[in-house]
């Protein structure tokens, strides 16, 4: 199954700092095993743009900006056997302590 | 495919209704018998089929067969294997009839050439283990896994699940709805989780079975699932161990213990009015002693296991045992239970057991002990509009011998209790103390 990993920031990270992992070995791990399809890191909020059409006209906007801190800092594309090995994926990414991981499977048509 | 279109015609009767009310020994031997079976017919359809809602209605169905014909005809030798037929019958009757969904195709094929692993040839891991993991996985919500459990595991309807936690069969029907649909697509494994992750998932099924056995009522206030808890938490202590590696399985054994404790107290828990009665006012010669004994059983098979050390299911039992093999309140052993809220203190820092563990300590070394570590428990402001917490103060003053205090300190209780009976249960005590 293919699973959308949603790298996000989080207000309470764990304190705990023993034994972090390391993202490049993590990284490297996934992909040997072809479990990460891709992954990126993407700007701060502060680049993006928001595009809308509503009747017709073209609305470009900056942002959006929220209050909060708890924003998408990048992603990984998972293909894994379950939602137990994309969990124990997760789990060893070292946002799993610093911030949250966010796992939402690609949509089944089939289903 | 919505749970009502497999076109199962015949009334679903539902587990926890065949298993009482039986109307002779064989009736009551066929109900036992198809209550068993029933999680395993359920947790190997759900296995070859990966269809839940095929699998409940075919389950339900041949359960239903039996009912009918177990009665008069007798219960065969494997009600198991009889039950497996009949529901995989049906379901290969279900599957051609919807040959045109080709995705079902495959199913239809493992269904028509025979089971691999039926249940009576006992192979790992038991498709109930498979159950009960997947039911109570923690990526879904946990009304959803109790409810799911009951549906089922247990095969309990889903009015009686949504009357026992006071929503609307709508609303229950949505829930179990919802969290089928999760396990789909989110692609939650029909599968009991191996090495590091089996420790780390287990004591949230505990956590389920215990949610089940607390909440939930009937319409005279005793618990509605007790029964199954129990049946489940029975059920997971003699699978566990079957598991290779072999997991340390001493918090269901101390889960299970505790259950039998407080299910023992059931028919001593309330008055003829139906008001709640205190341990102090319970009529111990109603206690279940063989629930009991059954309770010490576990305990001191925990003892002799190498290298055991009790974690918080197995020390509240404990605490449960002191209390169910005592005499009266006065001859219980009091210090051993303010040890072991010492020690589930140091496991579960929570202000409801420094609660329990000062009215402990009152009991075993007197009021003044007890106020002193109920005075720390209540710092920070923590059980401020807890009931029990002031009725525990009341109970330590009335205790060290001021009774007016006591008085009103149990009449400022009952204006914060939950419940009718709670308020009633305090004004008496108040009553009781007032000059």
């Amino acid at each position: 199954m293919k699973y959308m990993m949603f790298v996000c920031s989080d207000q309470e990270p764990d304190t705990d700092k023993t034994d972090e992992p390391d993202i490049n070995v993590w990284v490297a791990e996934n992909d040997a095993a072809g479990r990460r399809v891709r992954g990126a890191v993407l700007a701060p909020p502060s680049a993006a743009t928001t595009v809308r059409v509503r009747n017709g006209e073209l609305l470009v906007t900056d942002g959006p900006f929220t209050e909060t801190k708890e924003v998408i800092v990048g992603f990984d594309l998972l293909e894994c056997a379950d939602l137990d090995e994309a969990i124990a994926v997760a789990r060893a990414h070292p946002m799993a302590r610093d911030g949250r991981l966010e796992i939402r499977p690609f949509a089944d048509f089939e289903q | 495919m919505t749970a009502h279109t497999h076109g199962v015609s015949s009334p679903a009767p539902d587990v926890a209704a065949a298993t009482s009310g039986a109307a002779s020994a064989t009736a009551a031997a066929a109900s036992a018998a198809a209550a068993e079976a029933y999680p395993r017919i359920v947790g190997a359809l759900i296995r070859i089929t990966g269809d839940w809602d095929l699998a409940e209605d075919c389950a339900q169905e041949a359960l239903a067969t039996a009912l009918q014909r177990w009665p008069s005809a007798g219960v065969p030798d494997n009600p198991a294997a009889w039950l497996m037929t009949a529901a995989r019958n049906r379901a290969i009757d279900v599957l051609r009839r919807a040959t045109v969904e080709r995705t079902k195709l495959r199913e239809l094929a493992v269904l028509e050439r025979g089971d691999p692993a039926p249940p009576e040839s006992g192979g790992f891991p038991d498709d109930r283990l498979r159950l009960i993991f997947t039911c109570c996985h923690p990526a879904l919500p946990l009304e959803a896994r109790v409810a799911l459990t009951l549906r089922t595991i247990c095969g309990v309807r889903t009015a009686d699940i949504a009357r026992a936690f006071l929503v609307g069969e709508a609303t229950m029907t949505r829930r179990l709805t919802r969290a089928k649909t999760k396990i789909a697509q989110a692609g939650i494994p029909y599968r009991v989780p191996e090495g590091t992750t089996l420790p780390e998932r287990l004591p949230g099924v505990l956590g389920v079975l215990y949610v089940l056995f607390t909440t939930g009522y009937n319409a005279d206030g005793s618990p509605a699932f007790a029964d199954e808890a129990i049946r489940l938490a029975r059920l997971l202590a003699d699978l566990l161990p079957t598991l290779r590696p072999r997991p340390d399985s001493s918090e269901i054994s101390g889960l299970l213990a505790l259950f039998l404790f407080q299910h023992s107290r059931r028919d001593a828990r309330r008055d003829d009015d139906g008001r709640l009665r205190t341990l102090e006012q319970q009529d111990r010669s109603h206690w279940d002693r063989a629930a009991i004994a059954e309770g010490v059983a576990i305990l001191t098979a925990l003892d002799a296991e190498p290298a055991h050390r009790d974690g918080p299911y197995a020390l509240q039992a404990r605490i449960a045992a002191c209390h169910a093999t005592a005499e009266s309140v006065a001859a219980t052993d009091w210090p051993r239970i303010a040890h072991c809220y010492d020690e589930l203190w140091l496991r579960q820092p929570t202000p409801v057991i420094a609660l329990n563990r000062a009215v402990a300590h009152g009991y075993a070394r007197g009021p003044r002990a007890g106020l002193a570590l109920l005075a720390e428990a209540r710092a920070g402001g923590a059980l401020d509009d807890y009931p029990l917490a002031l009725a525990a103060e009341a109970g330590l003053i009335a205790r060290a011998g001021d009774r007016e205090h006591a008085a009103d300190l149990f009449r400022r209780a009952a204006d914060l209790a939950h419940s009718p009976a709670e308020r009633d249960a305090l004004l008496e005590r108040a009553a009781e103390n007032a000059p």
